[in-house]
């Protein structure tokens, strides 16, 4: 009999803008090679994850990442004396900060991660991303950080529109004028504070790139992905693997030169000549990270037999032309179900 | 003029491009062109060809010709 694995999984909003927890799931749970009893941390009660009793065993409620790591840990404490965790996927930007700080005192009780160290997790931040490129010779468009609405005409000296506005977490809107940039601005420092990015518009086709290392410089696994369909909000609602070699080199230079542990998003930008240039590094799994289930490269459970200290040599092939399509499902729940995650922060 | 040698060609005329996630689909005699073009016969070669088994203008098919091989290297569907 396989020995059970019990995982904490976070971001289970399966929603226009998903989270990947639901997806990380179903990748797990795929995979035959273990038995896993998953365990959903969640932010907000109608997260559908919560409600998805045949991917979710249980669900517990956890402290914002805006609460500090003392408040997370007493929590996840809790939640690990009812379920013996051995392991915690976190897949939310914000909350990875908390995580990555509290490694050594989770692994202290047994509970392991899989996550980059903070100096790697914080070099490829949006902030400091031109910086990185020029570090390490990737291209990288040029940004310019403003700290105050005022700057925002100075920075004219230094780029030229139309430019992306972008937030700190999410969000970027393209600006092709002060009057468009000065909106943005405001718009995005409403929602997301500040400092807010003004970065170099580059033209061409954006491309995706799902990659996990193995935190010693390895590639386990590189699958290059063009949104076939984009939401209003800019999310991919289907895409398709593609096959090339330029892509994954760029992705496989990114692991080896950051040494990466864990999952990770390049967002690539292809311009007319060939020329790739990093946008953007998301520092854990994509929203559409069960589409490298379905080419052939399970990220998702190739990390938890890393994370569970099985050694996993580097994936050779990928089916190319493999598509997803999301789609929208309403769910039917019960107001018991939601008064339980609600009121006494358990499912 | 060749069909870059990573593009997946089907029977029915469907073209991918696994590089960019491209798909198109062709009429018949777009298929017959491509499939022509596959086993890299040259333009004249191809002219002759569909002259042979279409009763067409040969000056039409020319042009019909130039402009599809064209919209081709546009899609980078061509080398």
């Amino acid at each position: 009999m396989k020995k059970q694995i019990v995982i904490a999984v976070t971001a289970l909003n399966a929603i226009d803008s998903p989270g990947p927890g639901v997806a990380v799931i179903r990748a797990i749970r795929d995979c035959k090679d273990f038995d896993v009893k998953i365990i959903g941390l969640s932010y907000e009660a109608l997260e559908p994850g919560l409600y998805m009793h045949d991917l979710v065993d249980k669900t517990y409620q956890i402290p914002y990442p805006s609460g500090g790591t003392d408040s997370l840990y007493a929590r996840l404490l809790y939640i690990h004396e009812q379920e013996k965790l051995d392991l915690i996927i976190p897949n939310f930007d914000a909350e990875l900060y908390n995580f990555i700080k509290l490694r050594d005192k989770l692994n202290e009780l047994g509970i392991r991660t899989f996550l980059p160290e903070l100096n790697q997790f914080e070099a490829r931040d949006k902030m400091k991303l031109f910086e990185f490129g020029q570090k390490h010779g990737f291209l990288v468009p040029e940004d310019k950080i403003l700290h105050e609405l005022r700057e925002l005409k100075k920075m004219e000296d230094d780029l030229e529109y139309p430019i992306v506005v972008k937030g700190k977490f999410y969000d970027a809107v393209i600006a092709r004028s002060y009057d468009q940039a000065e909106k943005a601005f405001l718009k995005i420092m409403a929602k997301w504070g500040l400092p807010i990015i003004m970065q170099e518009f580059i033209k061409g086709t954006e491309i995706n790139i799902a990659a996990l290392g193995d935190g010693e410089g390895n590639a386990i696994s590189i699958i290059p992905m063009r949104k076939l369909y984009i939401t209003d909000k800019g999310k991919a609602w289907a895409g398709i693997t593609l096959e090339d070699d330029k892509l994954v080199e760029l992705a496989r230079k990114f692991i080896e030169t950051t040494r990466w542990r864990g999952g990770c998003e390049l967002e690539v930008m292809l311009t007319d000549d060939g020329k790739p240039y990093i946008m953007e590094v998301n520092p854990r799994f994509p929203a559409w990270i069960y589409l490298t289930a379905g080419a052939g490269q399970n990220q998702p459970a190739s990390l938890v037999k890393m994370a569970m200290g099985e050694k996993v040599e580097p994936f050779k092939t990928y089916e190319v032309g493999k598509i997803f399509i999301r789609y929208a499902w309403d769910l039917i729940t019960d107001i018991k179900e939601f008064q339980l995650i609600s009121g006494n922060g358990e499912l | 003029m060749r069909i870059r040698k990573n593009i997946a060609v089907s029977d029915e005329g469907f073209l991918f491009n696994p590089a960019t996630g491209d798909s198109f689909s062709t009429n018949g005699i777009g298929s017959e062109i491509i499939s022509l073009l596959k086993q890299d016969k040259s333009t004249s070669e191809i002219i002759e060809e569909i002259s042979k088994n279409y009763d067409v203008d040969r000056l039409l098919l020319e042009r019909d010709l130039e402009e599809f091989t064209g919209l081709l290297k546009d899609y980078s569907i061509l080398e």
